[in-house]
């Protein structure tokens, strides 16, 4: 099968678009899909790396619709201080430059984590042994005292009670790990 | 090099063991995204920072063994010919990122070729693990063992509230990806994949083609994953991730079970048509290879086939992709030149199988 678009070299590439709806079948040799932009360097990445700056731009819109006023604009620059990165850099390419960017765009980043991890913004899962074999405990506890308030608004009495239980014994084994590392 | 050799060096070890259910699911695997402390990430890292990470594993992990996974080898990208590299990414042992996009990019290999660690690709560390089959729990288990005795000697980027620190937002929190590689004849067959995607997708889990995002299902194989990082353990997204896993390979069961029923002879045709095409051509197309492999595979599945074993389809689905034709070559060959040189690779290893 020729190209599509050149009607000389073969076809290798073969897809299909799904606009609205309506399918279309797709048959373009690799130059032609090039320069069509069907193709980019980063392969693996492609299609999310695009949804991903669609995703961020949200804010960026705002600060273009706003950039009549200069003095709003000046003020508006959040800058990662270890690696440079700009906040709007960061939404341009939808990656962080290093590890302190969390921390410098602090809460900005919540709705973006929010859309990315279906509503959610904080971690749960393994953590380094080197934090301590607390903060397990720690994060836990934070969970169990969310549930016990949430059990006590639905006067589930009985089953807080349990949790008001496991409370004490976590707030217990804190209280001793703590104890261990004064020694 | 005789093609019995050849096989030999390209196929994984790990790939040569069936796992369960590994009639529907090829293989499990775990990623974990993790980057140093204290270090810009590849993205802006400057060219010395991510030397001295290399020159870190060189010295602390190459030719070092840990449990079960022997002789870890570092590879650089730096010192690998081009089609070395695609051999590599078709082994699914490196991704495409780190060898096109990354000078300073290399991986920690295990011998059985189970364990992969790319070193400097979007992060600095990205532990890969392979199981055969259908075990995402036990891959999880071991991807945890290797990632403790890394965090022996390095400090992980991490925060109390966000946990693993990425480069991308789409992989903080637990830094994991969890994902199977299934074969889905018969759902594709009676169409069924059309329905079934959405709602896969509505549960925070994504489906693709084997070649990656967007990329056309060949052969009918799909890979699932989680697409959700944050706010949910480890352990949580791949039990939800297993429960969709195993509606899937029951459906599949059930679809074959009603092909079988309603046109068996239609079915059985289908599959030794596509064997007389790989047992006869002289000009293969990989898409047509990959349709034709998945036939036989289903053929030997439903036991219409008895005399081929499951890996030898396995083997050619990663034997005739582009890299390994030009590498069993031993040239770079063109489209027509590869097309013709997958057609008679296939004939020689059917013919092999028959003989034995």
């Amino acid at each position: 099968m020729d190209c599509q678009e050149c009607q000389q070299r073969p076809a290798t590439l073969h897809f299909s678009q799904v606009i609205n709806g309506n399918k279309k079948e797709i048959h373009l040799c690799e130059k032609c899909a090039q320069e069509k932009g069907y193709m980019s360097q980063y392969n693996e990445s492609f299609s999310l790396h695009n949804l991903l700056s669609g995703l961020f731009n949200f804010d960026s819109y705002q600060l273009t619709e706003s950039q009549n006023s200069n003095a709003y604009t000046a003020t508006q620059k959040v800058q990662c201080e270890k690696c440079g990165l700009t906040y709007n850099e960061f939404t341009r390419i939808g990656k962080f430059g290093c590890a302190h960017c969390y921390e410098a765009f602090g809460e900005k980043l919540n709705p973006i984590f929010r859309r990315v991890h279906s509503g959610n913004t904080i971690h749960d899962g393994k953590v380094p042994k080197r934090m301590g074999g607390n903060l397990h405990v720690r994060k836990q506890l934070e969970k169990e005292r969310q549930h016990l308030q949430q059990l006590i608004n639905e006067e589930a009495f009985e089953e807080a009670a349990q949790v008001r239980d496991r409370i004490r014994s976590l707030e217990q084994q804190l209280h001793s790990e703590q104890g261990d590392g004064d020694q | 090099m005789s093609l019995e050799q050849f096989m030999n060096e390209a196929i994984s070890p790990w790939m040569q063991e069936e796992g369960p259910d590994s009639d529907i699911v090829l293989s499990s695997r775990i990623r974990l995204a993790r980057n140093f402390d204290q270090v810009a990430f590849p993205i802006l890292a400057n060219q010395n920072d991510l030397e001295r990470i290399l020159d870190f594993f060189q010295q602390a992990y190459h030719e070092q063994s840990f449990r079960s996974y022997k002789d870890f080898e570092l590879i650089r990208v730096q010192e690998l010919q081009s089609i070395e590299k695609r051999v590599l990414v078709e082994k699914h042992l490196v991704s495409p990122h780190l060898v096109n996009n990354s000078n300073h990019g290399a991986a920690l290999i295990s011998r059985n070729e189970q364990v992969s660690i790319m070193v400097n690709e979007e992060d600095h560390i990205r532990i890969q693990l392979y199981v055969p089959g259908f075990q995402l729990e036990h891959a999880l288990e071991q991807a945890f063992e290797l990632d403790d005795w890394l965090e022996e000697k390095i400090n992980f980027a991490f925060d109390e509230k966000r946990g693993y620190l990425t480069s991308c937002p789409t992989n903080v929190g637990t830094g994991m990806r969890a994902s199977v590689m299934m074969h889905l004849p018969g759902l594709t067959l009676t169409k069924e994949m059309n329905r079934l995607i959405p709602a896969i997708n509505q549960l925070g889990l994504v489906v693709r083609g084997i070649y990656g995002e967007g990329s056309e299902a060949l052969g009918n194989i799909f890979q699932i994953s989680n697409q959700i990082t944050l706010g949910k353990s480890e352990k949580d997204i791949v039990e939800d991730l297993i429960s969709v896993v195993q509606q899937l390979i029951e459906q599949e069961r059930h679809a074959r079970g009603k092909i079988m029923e309603q046109s068996p002879v239609a079915l059985e045709d289908k599959i030794f048509r596509s064997y007389g095409i790989l047992a006869n051509s002289r000009i293969m197309e990989s898409k047509e290879a990959a349709k034709c492999l998945s036939d036989v595979r289903l053929g030997i599945d439903l036991r219409y086939i008895e005399h081929l074993s499951r890996s030898i389809l396995n083997e050619l689905m990663v034997l005739t992709q582009p890299g390994f034709l030009q590498q069993y070559a031993n040239k770079k060959l063109s489209p027509e030149e590869r097309d013709v040189k997958r057609a008679s690779l296939i004939r020689e290893r059917l013919h092999l199988a028959n003989n034995i």
